[in-house]
């Protein structure tokens, strides 16, 4: 087929010649007035050569899209070809079923036309399935805002502040405190609650998804090939594309708010996570299988604790993606702390948008700093709740039994622990 | 306990389509002949081999010869292209998952050249890492791994992290954490190669020693040919995935199989490697039928042949004593009718025994005046060894020592 046609390749691009300013690809689609038969003939000069007309309609009847271009009228490039003089392609008759061969090359296929149709069909018929997909994402959303919204702004700072000692030492727990009063200070209290549940839910989202999605790219070459591009294309596609279409399925709100961010955070956690299973020393591996490890005991016992602290790398990076998302997703009406900033842009309210920018950037120091210090290993102590303010509480309820109780398992137990400390 | 592993016919090609490279291989290719034509790798040949319960088995070879995948063949680690691997009789790759996997947990325990600690678990954790995974009781495995770190002399470490241990001490623990489920089968993987030397031979005493408390079968692999003919009750070489010899180690030392065992075999210390009952060869003896004579036919002997020293032996062949020319000659002087030889004994000759290792004979038979006798340990005469004898032994450039030793046996002569 293309040995045939090369031929017309060198008239079209001769009669493209005099196209060129109009036939560039980047035009909008325009509106969906105009009759389908109008596209092609702003792009039928290729055509022109006598000796296609035999062979274009069998590519056609061959093509699968093109019944799909020309079942509906909405097709249409023509509006943004109107100025251009009219091409000088007199043998319609042989492409009047609107697709061509030569569109693959001169740029007029309706690709974007196509999407939108996609997506209204899409929106026709899957509404009611994306409608029940935000129920789960809406009720965990709407408990978590609940729960942070209803716990007094100290207590919060309190609760955090001890998180924050607990994982990341005493430093980083007063870091902490001092960031979330300077919030409250700022008035801003509520907004960055509303943010950080947005956050928090959608990181849930992540880790449901991210961490077996990755775990599933370590473990084949074939998955990771195929989903590479998609990870790719999560991270880089910029959000105001995706937003309209979500928008769409999903209605307006924090859930698609929600689902905009799930979409964006998720590549890193799901690319470290492979990453990180992906360099366990594979000698380890082998000496796991030749004690007798199972899959899911490798998985659990080996390839998940050496990897941890790449996947603690993501889950960190998923959260500050997240946060930056929290601006873009305001948007399509998410409240917090993003609001503030999209109002105070709007308005050329530079204060508003600032102290919401600021907002963020506490938010965001702090969770990344306790969530980096949860990714370093941990060494000394055996166990999480002997160390910080959980080991102070630990160590009273140890000791307090000791001498009051002379069961010996207990006594034994707890001359350990004072053994231990 | 101990169980025998019977390697039959198994080829182990590594490609995506190893049948052609299987007919390529059953028609006479080479290795490299098959990697040039299908670009498949052929990493074990036609290797077919019994390994005894309860022997260190030694596979030897270069980096590339075969032989860290034949270990791997026998946990299946590596499944092999064809053959089967039979294991106290068990077709191992007839086995489903959970057998192999039951096996892998109680059978056969593997050390790692690269040691492969687990280096989030203490070295308690890691010592009981086969028990965990199969599903023993926290406290139980814990007594057990226990048990098993102070076997290799590491109690009191469990707390430690493997990364704050030497190399010595967490090839220990690997040994530890092999030994910590009983297996009766043990894969050491050039277990012993990333240790410095004197470390290294330490570890080779310590296997030695666990080896003698309870006899398991050991696979070997090394590179290193001392430490193989150190510890190996027998040895195989491998080169480009073919076994060229199977055999002891005295015995690949004697009859090399081909060329390229005897460059392999040069280089070793046989003085290290042979026994005093190996070079020992058959000086003229002389049997003491009866106490109370013998002397005087004795010096007869020893006059005609032109010898200096004659081994009196009994009847039984045990050794009695080693008279010379010149002691017979005084004990016979003045002396009127027969005489036993014991009169005419050398003083202070202490014979050696037969599993003496020919390195620690040196100074001994240097000092002497006389060959020195070698006995079994039940005190059966073996031979003797001259400074000629081991003089010979240790140029090895002059070719095997056994047609001498089959010479000077025939000049043996009774009385």
């Amino acid at each position: 087929m293309t040995e045939t046609l090369s031929p017309s390749t060198s008239t079209a691009s001769s009669a493209e010649s005099t196209l060129a300013p109009t036939s560039t690809p980047w035009t909008p689609p325009q509106n969906d007035a105009v009759p389908a038969t109008a596209w092609p003939d702003a792009a039928t000069p290729a055509i022109t050569a006598p000796d296609l007309s035999t062979s274009v309609p069998a590519a056609v009847a061959d093509d699968p899209w093109a019944s799909a271009t020309t079942a509906p009228p909405a097709t249409d490039t023509a509006d943004w070809l109107g100025s251009a003089p009219p091409p000088g392609g007199t043998d319609l008759g042989s492409t009047h079923d609107s697709f061509a061969l030569h569109q693959l090359w001169d740029g007029s296929l309706p690709v974007e036309s196509w999407i939108n149709q996609g997506l209204d069909w899409v929106v026709q018929h899957f509404r009611p399935f994306f409608q029940t997909v935000r129920g789960p994402i809406d009720s965990t959303l709407s408990g978590v805002e609940g729960l942070l919204l209803s716990v007094p702004t100290l207590a919060m700072v309190g609760l955090l502040g001890l998180l924050a000692w607990q994982f990341a030492g005493r430093a980083m727990a007063l870091g902490a405190v001092v960031s979330l009063l300077v919030i409250a200070m700022l008035g801003i209290w509520p907004e960055a609650m509303v943010t950080l549940s947005l956050v928090l839910t959608s990181l849930v989202f992540c880790l449901a998804i991210g961490l077996p999605l990755g775990i599933l790219l370590a473990r084949s070459d074939r998955a990771q090939r195929s989903m590479r591009p998609v990870l790719d294309a999560m991270q880089t596609t910029p959000a105001f594309v995706y937003l309209v279409p979500v928008v769409m399925l999903f209605g307006i709100g924090n859930v698609p708010g929600v689902v905009v961010t799930i979409i964006f955070a998720l590549p890193p956690l799901v690319r470290l996570t492979s990453l990180g299973i992906r360099q366990v020393r594979p000698d380890l591996i082998e000496a796991a299988q030749a004690y007798g490890a199972s899959p899911w005991q490798l998985l659990t016992k080996v390839q998940l604790p050496l990897a941890m602290p790449s996947i603690m790398a993501g889950i960190n990076q998923a959260l500050m993606l997240s946060l930056s998302m929290v601006v873009i997703a305001s948007m399509i009406a998410v409240g917090g702390l993003g609001q503030m900033v999209l109002r105070g842009i709007g308005r050329l309210d530079m204060g508003m948008a600032t102290v919401g920018g600021l907002g963020i950037v506490l938010l965001a120091i702090t969770l990344d700093r306790i969530t980096q210090a949860l990714g370093q290993p941990r060494r000394g102590a055996r166990h999480w709740w002997q160390t910080g303010p959980a080991g102070l509480v630990w160590r009273l309820t140890q000791r307090r039994p000791a001498p009051a109780a002379p069961a010996p398992m207990d006594s034994a137990e707890a001359a350990l622990a004072a053994h231990i400390h | 306990m101990a169980q025998p592993i019977t390697i039959e016919h198994v080829f182990k090609v590594f490609g995506d389509t190893p049948e052609i490279a299987m007919d390529l291989a059953y028609q006479g290719c080479s290795k490299p002949d098959i990697l040039a034509r299908t670009g498949h790798s052929v990493a074990v040949f036609d290797a077919h081999m019994t390994i005894e319960a309860g022997e260190i088995f030694v596979i030897m070879g270069l980096s590339g010869s075969g032989k860290s995948t034949l270990v791997r063949l026998i946990n299946r680690l590596i499944e092999p292209t064809a053959g089967r691997i039979l294991i106290d009789g068990r077709d191992i790759n007839a086995a489903s998952d959970r057998a192999l996997r039951a096996l892998r947990r109680k059978d056969i325990s593997m050390v790692f050249q690269s040691f492969a600690l687990m280096p989030h678990m203490t070295v308690l954790d890691n010592t009981a890492f086969g028990l965990e995974l199969a599903g023993v009781g926290k406290a139980e495995r814990q007594r057990q791994a226990a048990l098993a770190l102070e076997q290799v002399g590491l109690a009191g470490w469990g707390d430690s992290y493997p990364d704050e241990l030497s190399g010595g001490m967490q090839q220990r623990v690997g040994l530890a954490r092999a030994l910590a489920s009983d297996p009766s089968i043990l894969l050491m993987d050039e277990a012993f190669s990333a240790l410095d030397p004197i470390i290294r031979t330490e570890m080779q005493s310590e296997l030695l020693r666990l080896q003698k408390v309870k006899r398991r079968t050991i696979v070997f692999i090394s590179h290193d040919l001392d430490e193989a003919m150190r510890i190996g009750d027998r040895i195989a070489i491998m080169r480009d995935g073919h076994v060229v010899q199977v055999g002891t180690p005295d015995e690949i030392l004697r009859h090399p199989a081909d060329d390229y065992v005897r460059s392999f075999v040069r280089g070793v210390d046989a003085a290290a490697v042979f026994k005093a009952g190996d070079i020992a060869r058959q000086p003229i003896t002389v049997v003491a039928e009866h106490a109370d004579r013998g002397a005087r036919a004795a010096l007869k002997l020893l006059q005609d042949q032109d010898r200096d020293h004659a081994y009196v032996v009994s009847p039984t062949h045990s050794y009695l004593g080693v008279v010379s020319a010149d002691s017979l000659r005084t004990a016979l002087q003045g002396h009127v009718g027969a005489l036993g030889l014991a009169h005419a004994y050398l003083p202070g000759v202490q014979p050696i025994i037969e599993d003496e290792p020919v390195s620690e004979l040196i100074g001994r038979v240097a000092q002497a005046s006389h060959a020195i006798p070698v006995v079994a340990p039940g005190g059966h005469f073996r031979g003797a060894i001259s400074k000629n004898t081991l003089l010979r032994f240790l140029d090895r450039d002059t070719p095997p020592i056994e047609p001498a030793a089959t010479a000077e046996a025939a000049n043996a002569t009774t009385l």
